[in-house]
């Protein structure tokens, strides 16, 4: 069967292979963390604007909102934990998690950045192969999201702080006297978490669309660790 | 004037007090200041030997709530600390000199005590325009503030104008209305409070008459012993916040019932002080106690992070009632619309997109075969 008379069959498509780009740290890492960001964003909210509640138990029969503080203190620590892990592996694991690959320095970089903002916003085709790791796009607001990440962190021990005797928090007591007082930090922490929900709606959405555009296993990559890029002709 | 630079002992002896009234006194200091017992004989001997200090007290902007507050303190002592036990030599709201008599009061106590007499700071000292906010015999409060500070033992700013600037400093602070501790070099007793619970300016001066030096100071120099733990902590409504039991209305059933005031705005959770356990006039009551959640007074920049009965202060530029809530949430269903829309253009498109992706594969297979 010649490929030019059937062009829309499922003829065989172009020579792939299967490269292991995710190890089994950084997925676990993502999965913990994506776990994290749900439940310190569910359990925060509830923190912030706790639900209406009318009836005749007593204070001394309930602590429901005291277990929902404490899960998102154990999530804010298990968060921190493993992005410090995270960070310690962009300095150990395969080239495509290292930390060269998240910032834009070189002119293949920025050039993809242009490329792929191309693609996802004026939904052209990609022309030529992109990055089988991240993307430069991605990477570069994966940048954003560990400042961010740290920004919660900061804030969200400097507020912990008081309350613990413990030497992770009390090393964040100085942050509130550098903001004056807790009412600043308290307002930022909040904002910052509607950052982390736009996030997940962008960053979930695209890796679907990618995962389409690009057709090699974006989204399973994930789960299994397996992309797929194109053989080179030679 | 060196009469009444003796000692609180002899003092009292020349009031006519005798050592009974003497000891009483002792203790009651002991007690403010929380000393144990077992070392009374150290206040005992600290008030029989020390001179008393002398003690500067200056007004800038501020609506003397300090003042007020002090002289209501719970314990008869403080009235002996402020008019018997130290020596007072200025301060604009209770002294009886005036005129060129108070100024030469001021620089004689400067110029005889250096290093040893005590200034207190009632209100903010306005920076903007050289000063002309608040002048005293001509002169800025800048200029007082800084000639007083230098030869000072101690420097105590009383209230939240001078710890933090409080409503002269809130936005857009036309005045440049700056607190005691960022002008002076030396350590200062931030002692915050809109006004300051009165037993706990007493125990302030106290602590510095027992002991001689300042108490512990916090990270943003306030005395821990008062401002190390929230009002939150020590709220007798904290079992309510803790079991999710919050009044929503002012009037509604657990209002009535004294649940926690966390959703009417209370700032309890993030501000310092004393009062639930130390209490107002006389430990009668304290806000929260009375129904009212904290506003959060003794805090920099309280005024701006309002309005009061609001949990979350609300979002600059998108009006009084938006809050970081409503702006992200409105983020948040743009987002989702926007991918909604991107995902509708792409299903649009596929058709033409996945044959062209054909196309691609079959000629470069066909280059591979040739």
């Amino acid at each position: 069967m010649s490929a030019t008379s059937l062009p829309n069959a499922n003829s065989a498509p172009a020579g792939y292979q299967r490269v292991y780009v995710w190890e089994l740290p950084v997925r676990i890492f993502h999965w913990i963390n994506a776990l994290c960001i749900v439940v310190l964003c569910a359990t925060g909210y509830i923190v912030g604007a706790p639900m209406r509640m009318f009836y005749a138990a007593e204070a001394y029969q309930q602590y429901w909102f005291g277990t929902v503080r404490f899960l998102h203190f154990l999530a804010a620590f298990t968060f921190t934990f493993n992005l410090a892990f995270r960070f310690y592996w962009g300095f150990v694991g395969n080239e495509y998690c290292r930390w060269t690959r998240f910032i834009p320095l070189k002119r293949w970089q920025q050039k993809e950045i242009v490329e792929v903002l191309k693609a996802d916003v004026l939904q052209t085709k990609l022309h030529g192969p992109i990055s089988t790791g991240h993307n430069s796009l991605a990477a570069t607001i994966y940048i954003g999201l560990f400042a961010a990440c740290a920004v919660q962190i900061v804030t969200g021990f400097a507020l912990y702080s008081s309350m613990s005797l413990g030497l992770l928090p009390r090393a964040f007591t100085h942050v509130v006297a550098l903001f004056g007082s807790e009412f600043p930090i308290r307002f930022l922490h909040h904002l910052m978490m509607w950052f982390f929900l736009l996030f997940i709606i962008v960053h979930v959405y695209l890796s679907f669309y990618h995962d389409y555009i690009e057709g090699r296993g974006t989204v399973s990559s994930i789960i299994g660790g397996w992309k797929f890029e194109k053989r080179k002709h030679d | 004037m060196d009469s009444s630079r003796n000692t609180i002992w002899s003092a009292m002896q020349s009031k006519g007090y005798n050592r009974r009234d003497f000891l009483q006194f002792c203790t009651m200091a002991a007690v403010i200041a929380g000393i144990e017992q077992s070392a009374l004989g150290s206040v005992v001997e600290a008030f029989e030997k020390v001179e008393r200090p002398p003690i500067v007290w200056l007004h800038f902007q501020e609506c003397t709530c300090c003042s007020e507050s002090f002289i209501r303190a719970s314990h008869p002592i403080v009235a002996d600390i402020l008019l018997d036990a130290v020596s007072l030599n200025y301060t604009e709201t209770l002294q009886a000199a005036s005129g060129f008599q108070a100024e030469k009061c001021l620089q004689d106590t400067i110029k005889k005590y250096p290093g040893k007499y005590i200034l207190m700071v009632e209100g903010a000292i306005p920076t903007a325009d050289g000063g002309v906010y608040c002048m005293i015999g001509g002169r800025t409060a800048e200029q007082i503030l800084q000639e007083c500070a230098k030869d000072a033992g101690t420097i105590i700013a009383w209230g939240s104008c001078a710890s933090n600037g409080c409503v002269q400093a809130a936005k857009p602070n036309p005045t440049g209305a700056t607190p005691v501790h960022k002008l002076v070099s030396q350590p200062v007793i931030n002692v915050p409070g809109c006004p300051p619970i009165a037993d706990v300016m007493a125990a302030v001066v106290t602590h510095l008459l027992v002991h001689g030096r300042a108490p512990e100071l916090d990270s943003l120099g306030r005395p821990r012993e008062f401002y190390g733990r929230r009002v939150h902590d020590t709220c007798y409504r904290r079992p309510n916040y803790d079991a999710g039991l919050f009044v929503e209305s002012f009037d509604d059933e657990n209002a009535r019932k004294g649940y926690c005031l966390y959703k009417m705005g209370c700032r309890g959770p993030i501000t310092y002080n004393a009062c639930s356990v130390v209490k107002w006039n006389e430990g009668t009551s304290y806000p929260i106690q009375s129904g009212h959640g904290c506003i959060g007074c003794s805090e920099e920049g309280f005024w701006d992070n309002g309005p009061f009965y609001q949990h979350l202060r609300s979002f600059p530029g998108f009006g009084i009632e938006s809050t970081a809530d409503t702006v992200g949430a409105t983020l948040g269903l743009v987002t989702l619309a926007g991918a909604g829309v991107h995902a509708a253009v792409t299903n649009i498109r596929k058709q033409k997109l996945i044959a062209e992706i054909h196309a691609e594969d079959a000629e470069s297979n066909h280059q591979k075969e040739s």
